[in-house]
């Protein structure tokens, strides 16, 4: 045992001091599409054809894409001739309205760039978490454990995993919601005290794709809790996961407002 | 249509009803192992498919069975097929008859569907119900307590709930109660495009993506009698053995950590993420998602240098490994800790390195080459006692064997080609294709027309190991549950489908 002691405390730091500095663990991880929309071609829907998870949908001859169904897989990037829709590195995703998921032409600038701006009021709060597995493909559950390893060590930021809802302050829910665990999850949150939060952990979690229009399978969160953060991504890297807890306490700003990335 | 498409690297052999257990005993006899059963509707045909392995001979056998949703239960001759059948009695609407544990498997008790989602008619309807407990044995006595432990547990853990009835310290039922994650992963591929679905089945077990991905594009190369080129038959070894380095740190993080070795659980993990920071580069998904389809690669990879890549990775994992086998704290939890026995083992279905820690000596990577394993070497660690040791020893072993792999396959890439070109076919076709999953054998096996799924079916690892577990439990202790559980590995979503 005192050998142990000896090698970890020789092996030194190694988590890494992201995000104040250092790096955040996520180089050449590929994250949601980008689009491009001046250069997408009207009356082309090779994208919405492409996606198996019905994200993208044509409005007026554009695309619109639902980042809540996007499921990171890289079809419709292959699939544009005009390269509108690009490979990106974009994870950060974790978002307090459903609605800021989906991409909105409209919404360009005026509150993005004022959220660029805003660093979120400090509360910096400890955090407890409860997660709920409703149904994950255990990708989910693998990231989130993967927040308590050395380099991520989830700790230094004053958020902890706590093994009862009684004492958490945050419900995380990765999966779809099945049906034997939607009464289940019911109970966890009821068991909460308040104020308590939920964050949908996942793109199952968020919209249900591509587990929805099952027969055994809903579709996440939305009618079922209210929800404080979505977080799609299939899975969310653990950057992510961390973006979007610290999002939750107002200790980052928020990245995508209109389905739109703020750079 | 074509009923009787042929099934790639299979003898058929049709059977009645009447012949089955007759069958089935001749092939126990000829040292054969039931590796899975599952139905399927043709049109209004019933069929019953059992796959078996032959000893020494890399040909499977396949029994069919047609014309009948009424079956003899082969639960008691092979009692590894026992959950095979409860499940085709939930999903497919099948009956089997005489069968020791006519319980519900997959479908809980207060549960039900209007129609079975796998059954004659298809899918409709939603599994509804409110919560009930299990059908467990009775446990009477004066000290037994019972436990139920469950479905939300302590720790980022998947869904399961548990249930002990014990005395003190001393076990003497274990009832695991899974399959609340059930999504109907089956029924999702039917009716989709076979050159499509790969998302799906790399979403059936998240830390299996790859290796899902592999088993389920080359049961669809096999339906359609597509050669994959030889650089992505490499590239492929390269990212399912990239998928096994990091289940193998975890592995060794969450067994570390059941015996409280604090630093050891968090080196295993710290590893964990190298391989999987490592993956992201090379490949852009942390759990190599995206890169497979019928015919080859989506894209190609340059993993010439990866062996460099991995030198710390290597030196660390020695290292690492060295340091638990050395520290006697941990061994002493590990020795004697849930034996299965190779008779158990090879009677109730175990897989991957819980089999080879039982003594059954088998790897489909050698047994049943596919991808590139053929041109490359590698050795099967092989134990005998049966021992959560002898289950870590494997693992250690088979960490070492892929790092090995991957220096070698990343050495023998040459330029060329990641995807073969090809038309699909029309008409109707069956496929099989597998994979040793870092948890044992992974199976797909699919029936295509024109181009569209109509049925598949996925043989999970953890499947046949959660049946497994349960008798490693009774009669043990609870100080030694986590650590015994940690040893099997096993995951619930893959189970659980």
């Amino acid at each position: 045992m005192p050998l142990w002691t000896w090698t970890g405390l020789k092996a030194g730091k190694a988590a890494t001091r992201w995000p104040q500095s250092g790096p955040d663990g996520q180089e050449g991880v590929l994250g949601m599409p980008r689009l491009d929309i001046a250069a997408c071609r009207s009356g082309c829907d090779l994208c919405v054809e492409s996606c198996p998870t019905h994200a993208i949908h044509q409005v007026d001859g554009e695309p619109v894409i639902d980042y809540g169904r996007c499921i990171v897989c890289q079809r419709c990037v292959e699939e544009c001739p005009e390269g509108a829709m690009q490979s990106s590195c974009d994870w950060a995703f974790g978002v307090r309205q459903r609605s800021d998921l989906i991409w909105s032409a409209a919404l360009e600038s005026a509150e993005a760039a004022d959220l660029r701006k805003r660093i979120a009021a400090s509360q910096r709060r400890s955090l407890h978490i409860r997660h709920v597995d409703a149904g994950s493909c255990n990708a989910c559950e693998s990231e989130i454990s993967a927040l308590d390893n050395p380099f991520y060590n989830l700790h230094r930021l004053g958020i902890f995993f706590t093994p009862s809802p009684r004492f958490a302050d945050l419900l995380m829910v990765t999966g779809p919601v099945t049906a034997p665990m939607h009464d289940v999850l019911l109970a966890t949150w009821e068991a909460m005290p308040e104020p308590r939060s939920v964050m949908a952990t996942g793109t199952c979690a968020v919209s249900g794709a591509p587990m929805d229009e099952g027969y055994a399978s809903g579709s996440g969160l939305e009618g079922i809790l209210p929800v404080d953060i979505w977080l799609p991504g299939c899975p969310p890297n653990p950057a992510a996961l961390i973006h979007a807890l610290l999002l939750l306490v107002e200790r980052m700003p928020q990245k995508v407002t209109g389905g739109q990335y703020a750079r | 249509m074509n009923m009787h498409s042929p099934m790639n690297h299979c003898s058929i052999r049709s059977v009645t009803a009447g012949q089955l257990a007759a069958v089935a005993q001749e092939c126990l006899d000829q040292r054969m192992r039931f590796l899975m059963a599952w139905h399927d509707w043709e049109g209004q045909q019933c069929v019953v498919r059992y796959l078996l392995s032959q000893k020494d001979n890399p040909e499977f056998v396949l029994l069919e069975l047609r014309d009948t949703d009424t079956i003899p239960s082969l639960a008691a001759l092979v009692p590894l097929l026992g959950w095979y059948e409860r499940e085709m009695q939930d999903l497919g609407g099948l009956h089997f008859t005489g069968h020791p544990e006519p319980f519900p498997l997959i479908i809980h008790e207060g549960f039900s569907i209007p129609q079975p989602p796998l059954g004659i008619n298809g899918r409709s309807g939603h599994l509804s119900g409110l919560y009930q407990p299990p059908t467990m044995p009775e446990v009477q006595g004066d000290q037994v307590q019972d436990l139920y432990w469950g479905p939300v547990r302590a720790d980022v853990v998947e869904t399961g709930e548990f249930h002990y009835s014990y005395i003190g310290e001393a076990i003497l039922h274990y009832h695991p109660r899974l399959f609340f994650k059930h999504r109907g992963m089956e029924a999702r591929f039917a009716g989709q495009d076979a050159q499509r679905s790969v998302y799906l089945a790399e979403r059936v077990s998240g830390v299996g993506s790859a290796c899902h991905a592999l088993a389920y594009c080359q049961a669809v190369e096999n339906a359609w009698g597509i050669e994959v080129p030889p650089r992505a038959q490499l590239l492929r070894v390269i990212i399912v053995e990239l998928e096994r380095l990091y289940n193998h740190f975890h592995y060794f993080g969450q067994l570390s950590k059941t015996t409280t070795l604090k630093v050891g659980a968090a080196t295993g993990f710290l590893m964990e993420e190298k391989v999987k920071q490592l993956a992201g580069e090379l490949t852009g998904s942390r759990y190599l998602r995206s890169l497979l389809r019928v015919g080859g690669l989506r894209r190609d990879l340059q993993a010439e240098h990866l062996a460099h890549a991995l030198e710390p990775i290597i030196d660390e994992g020695e290292a690492y490994l060295d340091r638990l086998q050395q520290t006697a704290t941990h061994l002493d939890r590990l020795m004697g800790t849930g034996v299965l026995s190779p008779s158990a083992a090879f009677d109730q279905g175990a897989t991957g390195p819980v089999a080879r820690a039982s003594g059954l000596d088998r790897d489909l990577r050698r047994d049943h080459p596919y991808a590139a394993y053929h041109k490359l070497r590698f050795n099967v660690p092989v134990r005998q006692k049966g021992d959560a040791m002898a289950r870590s020893e494997v693992r250690g072993e088979a960490l070492r064997e892929a790092i090995a792999l991957l220096v070698q396959a990343s050495g023998r890439l040459k330029a060329g080609p990641v995807h073969t070109e090809f038309d699909v076919p029309g008409g109707a076709q069956q496929g099989l294709g597998w994979a040793e999953t870092p948890r044992g054998t992974l199976i797909y096996a699919v029936r295509i027309e024109d181009g569209r799924l109509q049925r598949v079916k996925i043989k999970s690892p953890s499947f046949s190991n959660w049946r497994v577990f349960p008798l490693t439990v009774h009669g043990t202790n609870m100080m030694d549950y986590a650590i015994n559980e940690a040893s099997f590995g096993l995951t619930i979503a893959g189970c659980d489908r």
